[in-house]
Order: C-alpha cells, then structure tokens, then sequence
C-alpha cells in the first residue's frame, strides 16, 4: 500500500519538543539566565538589536536564548515580534554630538578637539586564548572616564567650517522617515531607505562587500573620520507638550567615513562621506556600512557605476539575512509538483536525443 | 541620397553637453537627409561619441535639441517624447550597432533569436515565419545560415559585428547609428565588412550617422563628413572634399595621419 | 489511508489580533488587493510584514489570506496538492491557532484555499477565493534581474523578451521546455508569472468563476486575476501551449485527467503515479474517509 510523505500534527509536535530539549541541553548543568546573556554576551546581544531593528537587550537574548546561539535565527524571532508592536511616535533625530563616550578614535588626525579616548576594544587584545576564563576567574574593576565629561564634537563638523567636507543634507521627506518595513523598497532608493535597509542588513554581507571596495570594486579612498561608541538620549515630541522630552537612552555605534571626491558640474572638488551606525557596540556593522553607503552614493556623485557595492538593486536586495535565509531554506520544503514536470522534461529530451543518434 | 526629400530625418540643434567642469559638446547642429550617411570623425575625447549618444536618444543634452521626422508628426525633439515612443523608436526606426558586441547582442541567446528579436517584440508570433526571416537576414549579412542555432559567444569579431547589423536591420530602420563599427577587427575582416555595409545601406536607403577615428572608413561609407575637437565641430563638408582639401588645421593633421586614434 | 488530522486540537490563541496581522495592515494590503484587481495581472508593491514564518515559506499568501480571512470563512490549505504536507500542516495550524476559523480538506466547502504550487483539479466555483503563494513574482527576473528595467517594460508592455526564451527552447529542444511557472498574459495586457505550478495548471487560471489572489512576500508584491478574466499561457501560433499528459491513469483512483505525482516504491526502480491532489483522489475513491477537520473554536 502506498503511503505517502506525510507530516500532519504529530511530526510537528515531536519536532519542536526535540528542538527544546536540545536546546536546553544536559539538564544537570545549569540553565541559561537571560541576565547572564545580556550581559556577558553583550556583543551577540547588539548584532541581534542591529539586525532585528528593535532596541530592547532582554528580548534580544530571550531571543538569543530561544535560537540557541544562532544569530540569524534570533533576529527572525525579534522581528516578528517587532511586526506586532505599534507605532507610537517618531523620535527626533539621535544627537551623537552629545554621545556619553566609551570610546572614541579618528584615524585622520593625531590629536583634535575632546582626544582620542580608545575605550573597551578587542584590537590590542593580541588575541590569545585566555585560559583563566576556563575557570573563571574575579575581573578587578576598570579605570572609566569621569560621568561628567564635556560632550566631544564630531571629527567632520571640524573640517566642514572649512568647506572642505560636503555639508550633510538631511534627505527627502525628514524629518518623516521613510519605514521599510512598512512601506515596500522603490528603486532607486532615497539615501535614508538605503540606510535603513544597511542598517539591518545582514553583517557578513555588508562586511564582504565594504572590503570589496577597499580592493578595487569601486573607486574608493576611505578614511576612518570618526568611529565613536557610547550611550545618547533618545527625544520624542509628544503633540500635547510640543517640545522634545526624553524618553530613555541607547547605546549606539557610529562611524563616519570620510572619501575622496574629484567634484563635478555643480561642486568643487571635497571630501564626501559614508555613514555607518549599530545599536549597542558593532564597529566592524557601524564601518563597513559607512563604505557601502559611500558606494551607493555613485549616481548621485556622477560616478561609474561598475562594481558591485554601487549597485544598489543588487545591494539592497540581496542584504537582508531574513530574506536571504528564509529563501534559500525554503528548497527544503517540497517540490514534487515542479519536480515531477521536469522530470517528464527531461525523459522527453533524453528520448529525443537518443533517437537523433540512432544511424538512420 | 534621396535629395527631393523636403524634410531632413534626423536635426541637431545647438547641442551643449558637460561632464563636470569638462565641455563634452558645444555648439553642435547639423541635419541629416534621408539616405545620406555622415561621418563624424575625431580622436578619443573629441566628443563623437558623446554626440552619438546623444542623437540616438541615450544621453539627455544640457541645452539644444535633438529633432526627428517622425511618420505623420514631422520633426518632433526625441527628449520630449515620452519614454515609451522613444524606446519603440529605438528598436523600430533606428538602429544602434555598438563598437562592441558584447554591448548589442545577447551573447548567450542563439544568432537566430537574435536577428528576430525586435519582430517578437512588435509582436509576430509565428515561429516558422521568423525562422525563416532569422535565415533570410543571416544570409543578406553573408552569414552561413547553419549557425543559426549557435550563440554569437563562439562567433569571431567580425561575425558578432555582422550579427549586430542583421539585428538591427530586421525592422527596416530608417536611420542607424553606427559606433566604430570596423575597429579591432582584423585588416580584411574590416574591408568585408565595409563593402557589406557599404551596400546594405545603398539597398536599404538606409541614412546613417557613423562615429570613426578612421578616415579611411568615413572615405569608403561616407557622403559627408563632420570633424570634431574638443567637443566643437571644426570642419564639414562632402567627405570627398574634405578630405582631398581639408581647411581646418586640425583636419589637416588629421588627414596626414600624425594623430594616434 | 488517515487523510485527515485529529479534529479541533487546536484553540485560537487570544494573545494575538485575529489571523495575526492588526487591522491597520490588512487595510493596507486589502487596499493593494483592490488596486491588484482593478489592474489584472500588474504586480503591486505593498508593506509585506515580518512574518513568524520564514521568507520563501508563504509569507505572501499567509498575509492575503489574513486579510481577508472572516470568522465564519473556511479555510483549506494546500502545499503540493495536497492538504497533508506539513507545510500545509503548519500554515493551516497559524490559522487555526490565529483566527480559530473552520478549516477543511474539501475542496468544494471551502471559501478560501491557500495553495502552494498547485490549482485543485475539482473546478472551482463563484464566491471562492484561491490565494497563491509566490516565491519569484516577476516573470522576467531571469532574463532582465534589474526591477526597475522590468517595471518599465511591464508599463510599455515590452514583452519581446519572453519570446526569446520560448524561441530558443523550441530551436534548442524542438518544443517550449519550460513546465512549471509558465509565463501567462493576463487580460490581453500584463505578463505575469503564474506561480510555480505546473503548466498542466495554466488552463484552469483562464476564465476561472473563482477570485484569484497572488502573495509573494519577500518580494513584496500582489496580483491578481478577478473571476472571468483571460489568461493565456505565451506561446508561438505554430508551436501552440501543451500541458503535461500521463500514459497511465492514477494508480489509486484511476483519474486520467488530474496532475499525478510520480512516487517511488521500492529501490529497484519500482514506481508509481497517483494524484498530486490529495483530496481529488480520496473523494473518486469514496467519500467516507473524507472528512472535516475542525469546525474552529
């Protein structure tokens, strides 16, 4: 008797108990706290924030928790809860200018205005396995900078009172902004859509194609302006008050990049930027964004448009980690139907090819 | 020439075009009768291309027009037209053959499917009529018409370039643009072609503006010739003429062949 | 042979909106239905939502049926043809989980029919609505990947290069060799792509009593065809459209006119070809093992 695949409740069902109990693990070790993956595995959390477009650190290592440990399956989770909540209002625009720093560097001047401050980082670590965290060991406490610090202005401000930057324009529709995942992507893209797009733009993706510019894959000559880390204000303007109040913090990661730029019909030769920005600490997200946002610019800056990192319909559409994963899986699901008719396909052509050859 | 005609087919009028601070194009008029081939001739960064581009409806002038004698509308200015009337004109009335094939076929799609292309998109749906069409034209462009089903990938520089021609005279254009077609072939590659083109456009009445660095080429195809520096036209007149006489100095040195392409 | 799954096992879960999606979106995307239908065939962008299931797994048609999903509707769910798949399975679950709505596995009961690669062979009725789920909604994407060179040639109904695909598939093979997702000219103007069913499908799209409703989510776009509308499959007047036909009938019901599905019985080469649409088969071979599933909750 023919039996055919079938999956029906009960293969559900066994499934997701199966996925839980891996999940969890040897239940002699101790559980998970979110607590702990807040913020012991701060920098896992931030990715999940960025991608999934939704500031909240607990649900995002409740998330990180439920996907045990896989970054893209967590962002699926956040977003589709985010798709849910409402839209309560629109914040004014973040003032990194006023940023509580962390950390702050620029590699285009030595010495400037509030100093290079280098902060939490991995890049002088020399990167050797600390064997003491097999045990775990007390972390004595880290000298910080005062809470009372002056705010340190922007790198970029410096060199636009001398003209030599182009001045940063807001874009089309501000101080509204356009929301992508409620209104579909039109190309071409306004700049804020395509930052908002890079923004959750998978990492990896935005990685590859910044370095790609760095190599050759559009005329590129990026300088690091500014990378700065810290925590900002976040203000909203409720219609009752009518003027911006603040409603909370975040902790966010911002880079300018600054480029080279031959100047054209209406411009003098100047620098133009890039910009990159991730919630939490994401420096690799915050400046291989700022490349591939520079890159995007080409139309706009009359430049050629031949490597991949300018092509925006290419870009943009292919970044999303979500799309990209949810499309290629899917050739998991069946395809017995479209299958079956290439089969009966190439059955044809096999016979008619076999009978081509047949001396006559 | 069909020199009775009382409207030119194709008019230029005060072309400026910039890129950046650089003057591309300034100054440029000139009209172009039905059936009359005009070279137009310079060397690299003169603005012949540009100008190619910009009579063929692909790249928008800063200031001055661009007419055409449209069927029933007389000269109507290309850039007013809506897009649609523009790109129907492009694939009906006009053709574009590129310096490269790679730029005017689909070079993965079999040289049949090339040639009839434009038919299917004006709508013939009948596969036998436009093989046959497919073979005729191979055939007029001295193709062998057993390379039918081959893709113009495996073809040779001049083969592509014949293919090109096929696929844009399918549609019997009135007006073509010719890119450097001859270049980077090989010597007698480069004289076959010539004579080919030279007598498809005598049967066809074709009218035709052909950007050359080559004034060998604008001698054998071309009634008139234009020469352009620096984005200007320098000098015009019966390709003959001005090449035996030339009057600019310019045209001079071109004609004394001390210039590089 | 158990075609159906234990009944009313699950309860509408009250934490989220009816069928998932608030209001204020399924007015926005019931707002591009109705653009998709005043326009037969043309693609219309809307906000597709981050769904809870996954990019590529019918997060288009989940979203059309969520916004025109009603409490007393019934509602069937098809992946393959087939109600049992456990895509099917976990599509229908969301619903029954999300707006507690009856669903079925009978083709003629229900009032809207989500389906994945397949139109149930039972022909449909006035009043039905059938929701397709799409992976690729442009039919050009292969020829020409750029959106904003398809859009201009869906606008000026530049459809040349469609026929060179048929052309080269005919110079090459002797006969048009695509079979599943073939492309479709709706209403004598748009050229849509169909969704990935099987050519032997085309056929029932034209002139169909029933609302035909397209999704394609990661893509973010629907189209539509309304009920009586043309839609021919493209093709040479010489080389004219062929569906799919079979030597034998189904191995089960004996059908010679339904799409049937190739299964393989042994390791030796042994196989056999049964009806890919499930409910189909089981009602030509006796209505009592077919049933209702759930009246809802």
């Amino acid at each position: 008797m023919y039996v055919a695949v079938k999956g029906g409740e009960r293969a559900i069902e066994n499934s997701q108990a199966l996925l839980a109990e891996l999940r969890r693990g040897d239940p002699s070790v101790a559980e998970l706290s979110i607590e702990q993956i807040r913020l012991q595995l701060r920098l896992a959390v931030d990715r999940i924030m960025t991608e999934g477009s939704l500031y909240d650190p607990e649900l995002a290592a409740l998330a990180l928790k439920q996907a045990s440990g896989d970054a893209i399956e967590a962002i699926f989770l956040l977003r589709a809860y985010r798709t849910t909540l409402p839209r309560l209002g629109y914040s004014v625009p973040l003032d990194t200018g006023k940023m509580r720093l962390w950390r702050r560097v620029s590699a285009t001047f030595k010495d400037l205005p509030g100093g290079q401050i280098l902060g939490p980082t991995y890049d002088y670590t020399q990167r050797l396995l600390d064997f003491a965290l097999l045990a775990g060991t007390p972390v004595p406490p880290a000298p910080r900078l005062p809470a009372d610090a002056e705010p340190v202005p922007a790198v970029l401000d410096l060199l636009d009172q001398e003209g030599l930057i182009e001045a940063e324009s807001a874009s089309c529709g501000d101080p509204e902004p356009h929301d992508l995942t409620r209104e579909p992507m039109r190309f071409p893209a306004s700049r804020a859509a395509r930052l908002q797009n890079l923004a959750r733009a998978d990492e990896g993706f935005i990685l590859a194609l910044g370095y790609s510019t760095q190599r050759g894959y559009a005329h590129s000559h990026p300088f690091a302006g500014e990378v700065r880390f810290g925590s900002v204000e976040v203000e909203l303007v409720p219609e009752e008050l009518g003027f911006a109040v603040s409603i909370g913090e975040l902790e966010v990661t911002e880079c300018q990049m600054i480029n080279q730029f031959a100047g054209s019909k209406s411009q003098p030769p100047q620098f133009t930027r890039g910009y990159g920005l991730a919630f939490g600490h994401s420096e690799r997200k915050a400046m291989a964004m700022s490349l591939v946002d520079r890159a995007l610019r080409a139309p706009e800056l009359g430049e050629a448009i031949d490597s991949p990192a300018q092509m925006e319909e290419f870009v943009l559409s292919h970044s999303d980690s979500l799309e990209a994963s949810g499309f290629v899986q899917h050739l998991k699901l069946p395809h017995y139907v479209d299958f079956q008719s290439e089969l009966e396909l190439v059955r044809r052509l096999r016979i008619n090819a076999v009978q081509q050859d047949e001396p006559t | 020439m069909a020199a009775d005609s009382a409207t030119p087919l194709l008019c230029a009028r005060a072309l400026r075009r910039l890129y950046g601070r650089i003057v591309a194009l300034e100054e440029v008029s000139f009209e172009l009768w039905p059936g009359e081939i005009l070279a137009i001739v310079g060397e690299s960064g003169s603005g012949k291309s540009t100008l190619l581009h910009v009579l063929a409806g692909q790249l928008e002038p800063d200031e001055g027009e661009v007419l055409f004698d449209l069927p029933g509308r007389g000269l109507q200015d290309i850039y007013r037209l809506c897009e649609g009337e523009r790109r129907t004109l492009a694939r009906t009335d006009w053709g574009f053959v590129h310096q490269h094939a790679v730029d005017g076929l689909r070079m993965h799609v079999s040289a049949g499917a090339n040639v009839v292309e434009r038919q299917m998109a004006l709508g013939e749906r009948h596969y036998g009529r436009l093989r046959r069409l497919a073979l005729d034209w191979l055939q007029h462009v001295e193709l062998d018409p057993a390379r039918i089903d081959d893709a113009p990938v495996i073809f040779s520089g001049g083969m592509r370039q014949r293919l090109q021609i096929a696929r844009n005279l399918v549609t019997l254009p009135r007006l073509v643009f010719l890119d450097e077609p001859t270049s980077g072939l090989d010597v007698s590659v480069q004289a076959r072609l010539l004579d080919l083109l030279r007598r498809l456009t005598r049967e066809l009445g074709l009218a035709v503006v052909l950007v050359t660095h080559d004034l060998a080429v604008a001698r054998l195809l071309a009634h008139r010739t234009m020469v352009m520096q620096l984005g200007r036209v320098v000098e015009s007149g019966l390709t003959d003429q001005l090449l035996d006489d030339p009057v600019h100095p310019y045209t001079q040195l071109l004609v004394s062949s001390v210039l590089p392409p | 042979m158990r075609m159906c799954d234990p009944p009313g096992s699950l309860e509408r879960d009250p934490n989220v909106n009816f069928a998932y999606l608030d209001e204020r979106t399924k007015r926005m995307i019931r707002r591009a239905l109705l653009k998709a239908v005043c326009i037969p065939g043309h693609q219309v962008a809307f906000g597709s939502r981050e769904m809870p299931l996954p990019y590529g797994w019918g997060t288009g048609g989940i979203q059309v049926t969520a916004s025109i999903l009603g409490p007393r509707d019934v509602l069937k769910v098809i992946d393959q043809g087939s109600d049992d798949t456990v895509n099917a399975v976990n599509i229908r679950r969301f619903f029954q989980r999300t707006a507690g709505v009856a669903v079925t596995t009978d083709t003629t009961r229900a009032d809207i029919i989500q389906t994945r690669h397949r139109i149930p062979e039972t022909p449909l009725r006035e009043g039905q609505i059938l929701v397709f789920q799409v992976p690729a909604p442009e039919p050009m994407q292969r020829l020409e990947p750029r959106q904003s060179e398809t859009r201009k040639m869906h606008g000026l109904a530049e459809y040349g290069l469609m026929h060179v695909k048929l052309y080269e598939d005919i110079a090459h093979y002797g006969h048009i060799a695509t079979t599943y997702d073939y492309p479709v000219l709706v209403n004598n103007r748009y050229v849509m792509s169909p969704s990935p069913i099987p050519k032997f499908d085309n056929p029932k799209l034209n002139m169909s009593p029933a609302l035909q409703l397209f999704g394609a989510g990661r893509e973010k776009r629907i189209y539509a065809v309304p009920p009586y509308t043309a839609v021919t499959s493209l093709a040479f007047d010489d080389h004219p459209f062929e569906v799919q036909r079979w030597e034998s009938g189904c191995a089960l019901c004996g059908s010679r006119a339904s799409f049937l599905d190739e299964v393989l019985t042994d390791d030796h080469g042994g196989r056999m070809f049964v009806c890919s649409d499930s409910d189909y088969c089981t009602s030509r071979q006796g209505a009592d093992v077919r049933s209702v599933i759930s009246d809802g909750g």
